[in-house]
């Protein structure tokens, strides 16, 4: 009932405005049309919630951008205005967000989101409204797929779940491999797919799977079956509240050999919830503060002054996704939704501080991407693994 | 074999507490015959309460961990005790469904107040046990956690049956859950029982959160509402009203949970809990322990 009422506010907002407009001559700057003045850019993101720390980081890096830009003058000579939306980490809040930021607001532009399932509520409405959508780092395949309106300045599952495949086999010597996935993400079952197909491929077995959902707080018994079937290493594709958790009942249960997974366990909660247990993990992310670049260096100390902690991927992943809008909106030379999208679409080598961006033809990012372990209550770089 | 044993321990731990929860339910059930909704918020507050308390206490020792424990039980005693005064006390003699309402009311208010305070981002619970692990049996492990979860449910189990069966607000509870009009013509004072019912359950629903805490040391203002519907369920497995029963319903709920987890089917894990739920009902209609009662017209 509620949900109705909110899904339909926005638009009725936008019939009344209409009905306005037509009574008085007056463009009143709804129905999406962009107007001069600042180039508003909209930007939804989970900022309370259970990956609420994912969205205040992601938050803060586009924040950062957008002040930067606007502190060296904007682009086309107009500054950029951030308005940003709190989803609650809720499924159905994104795409009133996005319908209100759209007709509302009048975007000329949409950043968001991190979890591949909000990414994919908002994507349409984007793609409806021809509005450049552009995920930091949503890394399901699906996303993209929707429209050629939607961009992500982020790798995709396939080719984490192939690096993280190579991984297991190279560094972490693993033939046999056990398999714990959140069967309520799309994200944790699309990477646990492209990890299984890679690790076999390359003549590895997965020699048990389990099964947990989202928001579960008790993995004994899926790990008590994991541990009494034989295995080097434990692939847990999950978000870090869970990973937390299940490292600890893995160690409480006697299972020895390193855990590792994929982007969402990157999070200071994941050390303060598993604790000693998470140390000699693994995991792949975007980015690392430690990589030694020009660019890297910059942003960190950037970052560092304005909120005074090192940023994380998510962080350098949002600082990207408003800097490659930035820079295709100055390729265009309009803020006009086709021409940014085009422009966004011919993106080539764009010096991102989570490694150097190309565009392909499916609007998905082309970068490398990092390994890094848990030592010491800290995440260490371990290697880079670059596209093929 | 090792693995059977371990899933029977891991089923043993998720079931004793889903039990200590279950039996809030079931003694408000016994003496006022309504649900109380809000019994799985209580449960919450008691992980947060535990929370806060250990920020002022030190309490990495078993003696620190139970001081906790003891304060957020008290606390939240306090809490059931203002909720039924507040909240059902006004309501009592209406019909069974406003109560219920303002239970749900009462579920809501107690988690949006939380997230207020605490927002929604998942707290670490500090470590209240001090940690230690144990083989035994050729490879089964057990945690220092897990032999507190045991020990404390069987002793709180313990101490409330002595209540209910041996003392004088005991045998008070049970003459108002017998009949209220004639307990209170014999000099019983039904609100205060009805008080002291509300303020036992939600101590116990505190004792639960806080080792639920200590086992999964995530914590958030939604963290009551699944081990309170498992604990519902419980309850009415062994038959509402039944202070046993509903501790051996939780234990058959966490041990059912365990097992199909363990299994290729976990994904189902629920929908199986569920089942049996019904497949007992309809076989005992009130519950494994309850006595079936004809009503009189």
């Amino acid at each position: 009932m509620f949900r109705r009422l909110t899904d339909f506010a926005p638009r009725a907002f936008v019939v009344a405005l209409i009905v306005i407009a037509g009574c008085k001559p007056q463009n009143y700057g709804g129905g999406g049309a962009d107007t001069g003045g600042d180039i508003k850019v909209g930007e939804f993101a989970s900022l309370t919630g259970k990956e609420a720390t994912f969205g205040q980081s992601s938050h803060h890096g586009t924040e950062l951008a957008i002040d930067e830009l606007n502190s060296e003058g904007g682009v086309l000579g107009r500054k950029f205005q951030l308005l940003t939306e709190d989803d609650l980490s809720k499924a159905g809040e994104s795409k009133t967000i996005a319908q209100k930021l759209i007709s509302r607001d009048g975007v000329v532009a949409l950043l968001g989101e991190v979890a591949s399932s909000r990414s994919l509520e908002a994507a349409p409405i984007c793609q409806e409204n021809k509005i450049p959508q552009i995920s930091p780092s949503s890394t399901n395949p699906k996303v993209t797929e929707i429209g050629d309106y939607i961009f992500r300045v982020c790798f995709i599952d396939p080719m984490q779940g192939k690096a993280l495949a190579q991984f297991a086999r190279d560094t972490l010597q693993a033939k046999h491999m056990a398999v714990l996935t959140d069967v309520s993400t799309a994200y944790s079952v699309g990477l646990a797919t492209y990890f299984k197909e890679a690790f076999t491929a390359q003549g590895g077995e997965i020699t048990v799977e389990q099964k947990y959902s989202g928001g579960d707080r008790d993995f004994k018994a899926q790990l008590t079956t994991i541990k009494a079937a034989n295995a080097d290493a434990l692939f847990v594709p999950g978000y870090y509240t869970e990973v937390g958790l299940i490292a600890r009942q893995a160690r409480e249960l006697g299972l020895t050999y390193p855990l590792f997974g994929g982007d969402g366990w990157e999070a200071p909660e994941l050390v303060q919830i598993g604790g000693d247990a998470v140390e000699g993990c693994y995991y792949s992310t975007h980015y690392s503060p430690e990589v030694q670049d020009p660019a890297v260096v910059k942003f960190v100390a950037a970052f560092k002054s304005k909120y005074g902690s090192v940023p994380d991927a998510m962080a350098a992943l949002g600082y990207d996704s408003a800097m490659l809008l930035a820079d295709a909106i100055k390729r265009a030379g309009t803020t006009d939704g086709p021409k940014v999208r085009d422009a966004l679409a011919a993106t080539k080598d764009f010096p991102g501080v989570a490694g150097k961006i190309t565009i392909d033809s499916n609007r998905n990012a082309q970068k490398p991407l990092v390994i890094l372990e848990v030592t010491n209550g800290g995440f260490h770089l371990v290697k880079q693994v670059a596209p093929e | 074999m090792t693995v059977f044993l371990q899933q029977l321990v891991n089923g043993l731990s998720l079931g004793a507490i889903y039990a200590l929860i279950a039996l809030g339910y079931t003694m408000v059930y016994g003496i006022l015959r309504f649900i109380n909704f809000a019994h799985s918020d209580v449960f919450m507050v008691g992980a947060f309460a535990g929370y806060c308390f250990a920020r002022v206490i030190p309490h990495a020792s078993i003696g620190g961990g139970l001081l906790v424990m003891l304060l957020a039980m008290c606390f939240c005693a306090l809490l059931g005790v203002v909720i039924e005064r507040l909240a059902y006390r006004p309501l009592r003699g209406d019909s069974n469904l406003a109560i219920l309402i303002t239970a749900i009311g009462v579920s809501l208010l107690l988690e949006n107040v939380t997230l207020l305070i605490f927002d929604a981002t998942p707290k670490t619970f500090p470590t209240l046990i001090p940690y230690k692990d144990f083989s035994i049996l050729g490879g089964v492990r057990i945690t220092s956690v897990e032999l507190v979860v045991f020990a404390v449910t069987a002793i709180l189990l313990i101490a409330l049956q002595w209540i209910v069966l041996k003392t004088r607000v005991g045998t008070a509870m049970r003459a108002v859950s017998f009949n209220h009009q004639a307990a209170s013509l014999v000099g019983i004072n039904n609100d205060r029982v009805i008080s002291f019912t509300f303020a036992l359950g939600s101590a116990l629903a505190a004792a639960g959160g806080i080792l639920w805490a200590s086992l999964y040391p995530s914590i958030d203002p939604y963290m009551g509402v699944v081990p309170g519907l498992k604990a519902f369920v419980a309850a009415v497995l062994g038959g509402i009203g039944n202070i046993p029963g509903a501790a051996l319903g939780g234990l058959m709920l966490g041990l059912i949970e365990s097992f199909v987890n363990g299994s290729r089917f976990s994904t189902y894990t629920d929908a199986i809990a569920f089942a049996a739920l019904i497949l007992i009902l309809i076989f005992r209609p009130a519950g494994l322990l309850g006595k079936f009662q004809v009503e009189k017209v």
